[in-house]
């Protein structure tokens, strides 16, 4: 009744073919959509936007493009937090030099830049694998944070090196600075997120993505049967580089309105993407939602029951909250090493058969 | 069981009701992470001042304080997720204690029109109060310490600096890049050269820098440092033999944590005091009688009279000094953030004041105004001693060269406004 | 000779001694890896836990006061006791072996024949999983190690070169005892693994897993001896920094300065760890050095930049590692379909 494909019939190839086979599923997706669209951002307040709503689109985002790179083509990546800076400085820079151009523009171009630094320090990639590649990455993230820690250009010459993101408007709504509503925020934010998304579960079960994957299954083999390993690995990460771009610019300009690339985009904010794509599921854009959702929301849960909840001082309340979050980490992963996606699909295919599982 | 679990579930996602009749100054703190040694003490201070106010005097014109504590480790989005679940609370004003979070909340707070008090660190043009409506930061900024640390070397020096060598080591972030501009028209003005090492977070090994400290030999040695850097810059200091009385860290880095693990190398170190220090101030009787021996202690109380401690005794001090202020101008005791900016703008602070609070010779005397957020900007000077452990002030208060300062902050606010889109008031 | 090429050569030397520091932590990573494929980054955490346990009992700390103050009200904080250095140490590496026993019950043990990324975030959480702890039983704030090790520039070395060259060279007794100590770690490591038993088990191990479990090696006793002994290094190396800068949390950073160390040495070997931390240390010192250097670096290219030492130490092992994808002293990669 519920979960069914029965009577669900597709007559073109078309249809056979789409994300949502199971009606039921593609009711789910729109309702979420309208949910999403329709409900939330008549809700939303600040602290509710700022506490887990932008972090989660946001982080999704990032998720997204880092699973691409991690889940899709295989190449761990440990420079999240550093592309993310260059997104982030790059939507600076770009709304500060023209300030009259919408910056949902600014934020694409954003995304282009950080394709481009990403190709850059995706070249070792052809002949570093494995946890050499992991490590070599963190080249990038210290090297970046550096640079725009240290070249004044980039902050524009601020006596501090802080960068502060101007007001700026589209359709007539503050889109970022401090006037801008939580709702505006969101939805801006949403938008993106939605498209990226789309974008993204295309291009994974399309042409590139199949090179991806083929990479990532065994490259040798992928090379021999005619997938070149220069053109899948550089797209992977120019792909993926552009999302997490997208994820950082938005990060600065929309979500905290002011960073400091040592303490906003250090590596930290890598390990926690990594994370989140694990913990969600390699290779799996759902996965990238989950698991983004799980570390967004799960320390603020833990704070608001230790603290608001039991009243326990607040320095053991964060301690123990480490400690939760990392023995959650550990029982996850020996639970379900993949992730979150995988405890997804294991219950779909029980509903498919329930209640009759034989 | 399952029920229950829902509500804890609700619960946890819904930020803590408000008791909207206390007036609400939230403390965020860290206690966590890497700057936890630095955030515990000045945590404690805070908290203390303001149990002692409720079980003394039952809060501030009769009307009791609550300080909700929210963890931010030091991190910017903690920080802001602390920010906007604590200010439906009818929060009157913020402190938190971090440079980074200071920049995200300006804009935020002169929104949501809610002041930000920022002693001693923060953004320093927010001093221009004809530009920064909301942010105060009275009474010493980074830059001011800068010039006191100058001035007070141009007195050791008989009034002449010309050929000297200084060098600046400083946290490689917004907070310790703050004083280099002003050294650099420091040095232009009294003809010493400034060597500037960048020291990166989190400090763990400055090698480079001191040996080429021990190269160089500079007069001098500045240091602008917060967590694990301080305490290896003074070791390192005292490895390479440097004379320590030569060596002066400004307030953040002028704690007991920042010495002791250094044991004996650290004697003679000096560091700015923009306060006193210590327990012998007749406010640690009351502390004592109302909130230690009550078993009210914030913290484990182990932090007591520290220097860090005192800093957040301070903040607490003027924070409620402000309030007080405002509950007078207002002349309702339950007064909003509007009313709390009007006790901050007009706050004076008067040695008779401090002394009447048990405090006498704490901080420096001072008035704000609608233009004059930042208050004197004097500091004293610290030196440590290392066989009793203390901290000794071995100069009275020392004002900086406004001269100097005055140009660099209105160029600084202005950009800000320019860039803001910010009309300047007071006018 | 000229005053820069002194100064060069003393940086090199520090460069060398900070290198040993390095291999310290990077020493600990390497056991692991090698005898179980994990790549733990934990290994900066465990040397933080190791040196607050240190600190711990020998002031007598009362683990967890907080937590019970905080649950029954009490005011407990210290037993009153005082241990010496050598008792404590001694008490500490005990402690090591019991949660290297504990992490293998409760960790390693499930997660056999995971992929490496997958235990690798396992460590990950587990550090965190440390963090906390560390943090509940001892506290955050910073502590003084002391354990006795001589601290400060050595006035012999100094007076020596003083008279050599007319310029006296800067080497901190710390980094001296480092040094010292680190040889003799690593000959009894050596020794260790070559001539007894369990080493040999260790060592069989490492290079085949299915022929040691053929033989009658159990797996997962050589997890818990290796995860003991990298607890063992953790400690040595908590010992030296924590004595260096106090302890507090920012100690468990050491394992970013480890990684590159790493990269470059190869993960798989034991010199690999040693002549790469010297490589990273002399190099990201002689890199700080000259580009910083106004006589140098400004009189060169007009410009100076200083504070390299972060990220400096990773491009090096990139760029190596494009010529050399398996580090210096790594297996090499051998592929097939």
């Amino acid at each position: 009744m519920l979960y069914r494909e029965a009577g669900d019939f597709k007559t073109t190839y078309g249809e056979d073919s789409q994300t949502f086979p199971i009606r039921f599923d593609r009711m789910g997706y729109y309702v979420t959509l309208l949910v999403a669209f329709g409900v939330v951002p008549l809700v939303i307040n600040d602290y509710w936007a700022s506490a887990v709503f932008l972090p989660f689109l946001i982080y999704a985002i990032a998720a997204i493009g880092l699973n691409i790179l991690v889940g899709y083509a295989g190449q761990v990546s440990l420079g999240t937090g550093g592309f993310m800076a260059v997104g982030a400085y790059a939507v600076y820079k770009l709304m500060t030099s023209f300030p009259d151009v919408p910056i949902l523009i600014h934020v694409l171009l954003a995304g282009f830049v950080t394709a481009a630094v990403g190709v850059l320090f995706g070249l070792p990639s052809l002949r570093i694998k494995g946890f050499y590649l992991a490590v070599a990455t963190l080249a990038a993230q210290f090297f970046l944070v550096w640079l725009f820690n240290k070249a004044p250009w980039f902050y524009n010459y601020s006596a501090s090196g802080q960068i502060t993101v101007p007001q700026s408007k589209m359709l007539g709504f503050y889109i970022t600075g401090p006037q801008t509503s939580a709702t505006a925020k969101y939805l801006f934010c949403l938008i993106i997120l939605v498209g990226v998304a789309v974008v993204a579960r295309n291009l994974t079960r399309g042409t590139v993505g199949r090179k991806w994957m083929a990479i990532r299954d065994m490259d040798i083999a992928a090379e021999i049967i005619g997938v070149n390993p220069l053109n899948a690995k550089l797209t992977a990460f120019a792909v993926s580089s552009f999302f997490i771009g997208i994820a950082g610019a938005l990060f600065f300009a929309v979500y905290l309105g002011a960073a400091e690339v040592t303490e906003a985009f250090n590596i930290q904010k890598s390990f926690l993407i990594l994370f989140m794509v694990i913990i969600g599921g390699l290779g799996s854009i759902f996965g990238s939602f989950a698991g983004a959702a799980f570390l967004v929301l799960l320390p603020v849960f833990l704070k608001n029951v230790l603290v608001g909840q039991l009243g326990w001082p607040t320095d053991l309340a964060a301690h123990l909250e480490l400690m939760i979050v990392g023995a959650l980490i550990v029982a996850f992963l020996i639970a379900e090493p993949h992730g979150i996606a995988q405890l997804w699909r294991l219950a779909k295919e029980k509903l498919r058969l329930w209640p009759f599982p034989h | 069981m399952k029920t229950k679990f829902i509500s804890l579930v609700v619960g946890g996602l819904c930020a803590a009701a408000p008791a909207m009749a206390d007036l609400v100054i939230p403390n965020l703190s860290y206690r966590t992470g890497a700057y936890a040694p630095g955030g515990i003490p000045y945590a404690d201070g805070f908290n203390d001042y303001f149990t002692l106010l409720n079980a003394r005097d039952g809060g501030i014109g009769g009307e009791m304080v609550s300080v909700p504590e929210c963890e931010t480790a030091y991190n910017t989005e903690k920080g802001v997720e602390c920010y906007e679940a604590t200010k439906g609370l009818g929060a009157l004003a913020y402190n938190p204690l971090s440079t980074g979070i200071t920049y995200q909340l300006i804009p935020k707070v002169t929104v949501d029109h809610i002041p930000l008090y920022t002693p001693g660190y923060g953004r320093t043009s927010a001093a221009n109060g004809k530009v920064f409506e909301w942010v105060f930061n009275y009474p010493a900024n980074y830059w001011d310490g800068a010039s006191v640390a100058i001035k007070y070397l141009l007195d050791q020096n008989g009034g002449d600096l010309a050929g000297k060598k200084i060098a600046l080591v400083y946290h490689n972030s917004a907070y310790g890049k703050e004083p280099i501009r002003t050294l650099q028209d420091l040095a232009a003005k009294h003809g010493f050269t400034l060597t500037e090492l960048p020291v990166d977070a989190p400090g763990q090994e400055q090698k480079s820098q001191w040996l080429q400290i021990r190269r160089d030999k500079p007069d001098y040695v500045l240091m602008w440092g917060w967590g694990v850097m301080n305490q290896v810059a003074v070791q390192e200091a005292a490895n390479i033999n440097y004379p320590m009385e030569n060596f002066i860290g400004i307030w953040w880095s002028g704690s007991e944590n920042d010495v002791i693990p250094a044991g004996e190398g650290a004697n003679g170190y000096k560091s700015l005091a923009m306060h006193g220090t210590g327990m012998d101030y007749p406010l640690y009787a009351d502390l004592k009688q109302y909130v230690y021996d009550a078993g009210k202690a914030s913290g484990n109380g182990d932090q007591i009279g520290s220097v860090l401690y005192s800093r957040g005794v301070y903040a607490a001090m003027v924070i409620a000094e402000a309030a007080r202020k405002a509950q007078e101008l207002a002349g309702v005791s339950a007064i909003n953030a509007t009313q709390m900016r009007e006790g901050f703008e007009n706050l004076e602070i008067t040695e008779a004041r401090m002394a009447e609070i048990g405090l006498p010779n704490f901080g420096q005397p001072f008035a704000a105004t609608c233009a004059d957020h930042g208050g004197p900007g004097a500091a004293m000077l610290q030196q440590w001693d290392a066989t009793s452990k203390k901290w000794t002030l071995i100069t009275g208060f020392i004002a900086p060269d406004q001269d100097v300062l005055d140009p660099l902050v209105a160029a600084d606010s202005e950009a800000f406004a320019a860039e803001a889109g910010i009309t300047q008031r007071c006018n | 000779m000229p005053d820069q090429v002194l100064y060069a050569i003393e940086v090199t030397l520090n460069g060398l001694m900070t290198g040993v520091m390095y291999s310290l932590v990077a020493l600990g990573f390497v056991l692991i890896f090698k005898a179980s494929g994990v790549f733990n980054y934990a290994q900066g955490v465990l040397a933080l836990f190791a040196a607050l346990t240190l600190v711990g009992l020998q002031n007598g700390q009362v683990p967890f006061a907080h937590v019970i103050n905080a649950t029954f009200g009490t005011n407990l904080s210290t037993f009153g006791w005082h241990l010496p250095a050598l008792l404590a140490i001694l008490l500490t590496a005990g402690i090591m072996v019991i949660l290297a026993i504990i992490i293998e019950r409760l960790v390693l043990k499930h997660l056999v024949s995971q992929a490496p990324i997958i235990l690798f975030m396992a460590t990950i959480g587990l550090a965190y999983f440390l963090e906390g702890l560390g943090d509940v039983m001892w506290g955050a704030d910073i502590k003084k190690l002391d354990v006795g090790l001589p601290q400060g520039i050595s006035d012999t070395i100094e007076r020596v070169t003083d008279g050599w060259f007319g310029y006296g060279f800067f080497i901190d007794n710390l980094d001296i005892v480092a040094t010292v100590v680190a040889v003799l770690l690593v000959a009894a490591l050596t020794i260790f693994s070559q001539y007894s038993k369990q080493g040999r088990a260790l060592r069989a191990v490492a290079d085949d897993h299915q022929a040691a479990l053929s033989v009658g090696i159990s797996l997962r006793f050589i997890w818990v001896l290796v995860w003991s002994i990298a607890g063992f290094v953790a400690l040595v190396a908590g010992i030296m920094w924590g004595t260096k800068s106090g302890v507090q949390f920012s100690l468990s950073l050491i394992a970013l300065k480890a990684l590159p160390v790493l990269m470059l040495g190869g993960f798989t070997s034991i010199p690999g760890a040693i002549i790469g931390g010297l490589i990273i240390g002399v190099g990201e010192k002689l890199f700080e050095f000259i580009m910083s250097s106004p006589d140098l670096a400004g009189a060169w290219f007009g410009f100076t930049i200083g504070a390299t030492e972060n990220w400096f130490a990773y491009v090096l092992a990139l760029l190596f590692l494009v010529f050399r994808p398996q580090g210096l002293f790594g297996e090499k990669i051998i592929e097939r379909v």
